[in-house]
């Protein structure tokens, strides 16, 4: 049997070859067959989570919610330390200094990022920023937002922090930061489905002792984590709880 | 719950008994000064079934000037602002009971006698169908929709003192 797993689109783009080499360890630590599938756009995954594609996901905090109470993933580990934050940035030009400072009816560029656009506008809402009021651009990644800036067709920009913070010095020089939220609670989380159901004891072990050798450790650092953190049912239905409250 | 000291809040400060759903009291001091609610922060806490504290984040802690063991075991109703009419927490608890969310503009009340103002979301938490507490996140409020609950609850409140 082979099992599918896939990776959150908003994963920065220097991970790409860490998913591939965590695949492949994670494959060596089950003697089984796991095929990555890595999709441009959240709406290319979400199809292949509704037609029962995916086993195994790295989940933004959004879907995470979606794929439990849906779908009966059940959230096996997260990494340390991590937590999904958001940057709203405005053009380096620009005489915004504060959210207040926007019009009601203002022009947003953001991408299809569901838990990035729900932090984003919660932070527009203290100037009676709503979604009735905006102009969303939504474009397919975070450099096409600061560009969107840059070229001062939007006000404001909707970043995932991590993303912001990874942009380059050429660019982020064109930008400047308004708001970073600072929510600590909402991460990114990997999740296991009902179809790899016997393996989910075995996955959570061989997560736990990752950080314990040499070469687990290498895998981790591909991918810019620490460690895992191994979850329980609580922790993922608080977050669940989280997200519906931002909802 | 303590009542509030002098030697903790920032004078000059009035001082009033507050009565809670539950019928416990408490002495309350409260001044004129509005903290403001940093951007971008999120208040997260949770309550078990009477409303007790269970969970709350370092915003929380750092925006109602208690620490954390002062909190956790507390009545939520800790941070109640005498300005707060009854009816808006009764209207929250009868929402949240009955398995909704209540949405709500809040004026909460710090050690210290300050106050900030929030706009508060509150949910059930369900657990294999039942509601096994509550988990709220308050948030920065538009101005402006602070500026209206002003004047509504000074309206509430003095028709709860006349009723």
């Amino acid at each position: 049997m082979i099992y599918n797993m896939t990776v959150s689109p908003d994963f920065p783009p220097e991970h790409i070859a860490g998913w591939y080499i965590f695949n492949t360890w994670l494959q060596r630590q089950l003697n089984e067959s796991i095929h990555l599938e890595l999709y441009n756009d959240f709406r290319q995954q979400r199809d292949a989570i509704q037609n029962d594609k995916i086993d195994l996901i790295y989940a933004n905090p959004f879907d995470a919610a979606m794929l439990v109470r849906e779908k009966g993933f059940t959230a096996l580990a997260a990494p340390v330390g991590r937590a999904d934050e958001a940057v709203i940035a405005v053009s380096e030009a620009s005489a915004i200094q504060n959210i207040e400072d926007l019009p009601v009816q203002c022009t947003v560029a953001s991408t299809d990022d569901p838990d990035i656009h729900l932090i984003g506008m919660i932070m527009l809402e203290p100037a009676d920023i709503s979604r009735d009021t905006v102009q969303v651009h939504q474009v397919g990644t975070y450099v096409l937002v600061a560009k969107q800036l840059i070229q001062q067709k939007a006000d404001v920009g909707f970043f995932l922090a991590e993303a912001f913070d990874n942009l380059s010095s050429f660019v982020s020089s064109q930008l400047r930061e308004v708001i970073r939220s600072q929510i600590y609670d909402i991460r990114h989380v990997l999740l296991a489905g009902p179809g790899i159901q016997e393996q989910h004891e075995a996955i959570k072990t061989a997560l736990a002792g990752m950080n314990d050798d040499e070469k687990g450790q290498d895998v981790l650092a591909n991918l810019s984590f620490e460690s895992w953190e191994i979850l329980q049912q609580e922790d993922t239905e608080f977050m669940i709880d989280l997200m519906d409250t931002l909802a | 719950m303590k009542n509030m000291h002098k030697a903790e809040v920032i004078e000059p400060c009035e001082q009033t008994l507050l009565t809670y759903q539950d019928t416990t009291e408490r002495v309350v001091l409260f001044n004129e000064e509005e903290v403001p609610f940093p951007d971008g922060k999120l208040i997260v806490s949770r309550t078990d079934l009477e409303g007790k504290i269970t969970h709350c984040n370092q915003s929380f802690i750092d925006m109602a000037g208690y620490d954390r063991g002062e909190l956790i075991g507390e009545p939520h109703h800790i941070l109640r602002h005498p300005d707060m009419p009854a009816a808006a927490f009764a209207d929250l608890w009868k929402t949240v009971e009955s398995g909704g969310k209540w949405h709500g503009y809040v004026k909460n009340l710090c050690k210290d006698g300050r106050y900030y103002w929030v706009y508060a979301t509150v949910i059930p938490n369900i657990r294999d169908g039942k509601i096994s507490g509550y988990t709220s996140v308050r948030r920065k409020p538009s101005r402006s929709k602070v500026e209206g609950c002003i004047s509504l609850y000074a309206q509430m409140k003095q028709a709860e003192v006349g009723a």
